[in-house]
């Protein structure tokens, strides 16, 4: 086997070793949040007493707390290069996006910096799902009554 | 039960993000939006309603969380205010989430320096 084989080997092996550990990571990551929600919202609906509605909420404003607060301290941006969508598709994903423009433009004013740029990465997930859930649950009235 | 329902739920969610994220072009942003879009029209399909009975919290950590609530209080709106209600409700379930994210961003970003 001479260089340029080895190397075309190399190129082929590495992304695919590399997608493997994302994805298992990805899922651990994930499913360690959804799990540890689960343990939260049963301590809220057992020892609280609180309506199921209400704990999801508690465990959502808690959530975004917490991701909130590790990206002001700087850990949450290094964890989401290595993790990816683990802690991107969570809500800590939306919080991190929010958090970290307004940490970026902060220096630029508060008006024309951290107001203009506030939603700038969680703009679109707000748009489409505010456009997307206004037509569905119009199309939802008309086909369920 | 509940919790390894809740594990493998919110895992499974991630893991499809991720192979999205290595296989196309999409950004983060693509994938948060069009996950979000996702749980509205499994909302609208009457399935987020049963992954949640299913997967607990493991449905509802996960971004998709926020078009299925969007769903379900445009059409509990409608139901009690008519037409107007899909205007005026739709962000009534979900306004915890974006009101904490901007209060808790922006009282952050007051505190703490950008580290770099």
């Amino acid at each position: 086997m001479n260089k340029d084989e080895y190397k075309k080997l190399v190129d082929e092996l590495t992304p695919k070793e590399n997608k493997l550990k994302n994805a298992f990571v990805a899922f651990l990551v994930g499913g360690i949040i959804g799990f540890i929600g689960q343990v939260i919202v049963t301590i809220l609906t057992t020892t609280f007493e609180l309506e199921m509605v209400e704990a999801y909420t508690w465990l959502c404003i808690l959530i975004i707390f917490f991701a909130s607060l590790l990206t002001s301290l700087g850990f949450f941006d290094n964890w989401v290069t290595r993790v990816k969508a683990g802690l991107i598709v969570p809500t800590t994903g939306f919080a991190h996006s929010i958090t970290s423009s307004a940490l970026d433009y902060r220096k630029e004013g508060l008006i024309t910096g951290l107001g203009a740029n506030f939603f700038k990465l969680a703009g679109s997930v707000l748009l489409y799902g505010i456009l997307s859930a206004f037509f569905l649950s119009i199309l939802g009235v008309m086909i369920y009554g | 039960m509940i919790f390894f329902n809740a594990f493998l739920l919110s895992g499974l969610i991630c893991l499809i993000g991720q192979i999205i994220l290595d296989n196309t072009k999409l950004t983060p942003g693509h994938v948060t939006s069009l996950f979000t879009v996702c749980g509205a029209i499994l909302s609208f399909l009457g399935i987020y309603k049963k992954l949640i009975e299913w997967g607990g919290a493991g449905a509802t950590v996960v971004i998709s969380n926020f078009g299925h609530l969007l769903y379900q209080a445009g059409v509990e709106g409608f139901s009690s205010f008519g037409v107007m209600g899909f205007f005026s409700g739709l962000l009534t379930k979900s306004s915890a989430a974006i009101v904490s994210a901007i209060v808790f961003s922006f009282l952050f970003s007051l505190v703490f320096k950008p580290k770099d």
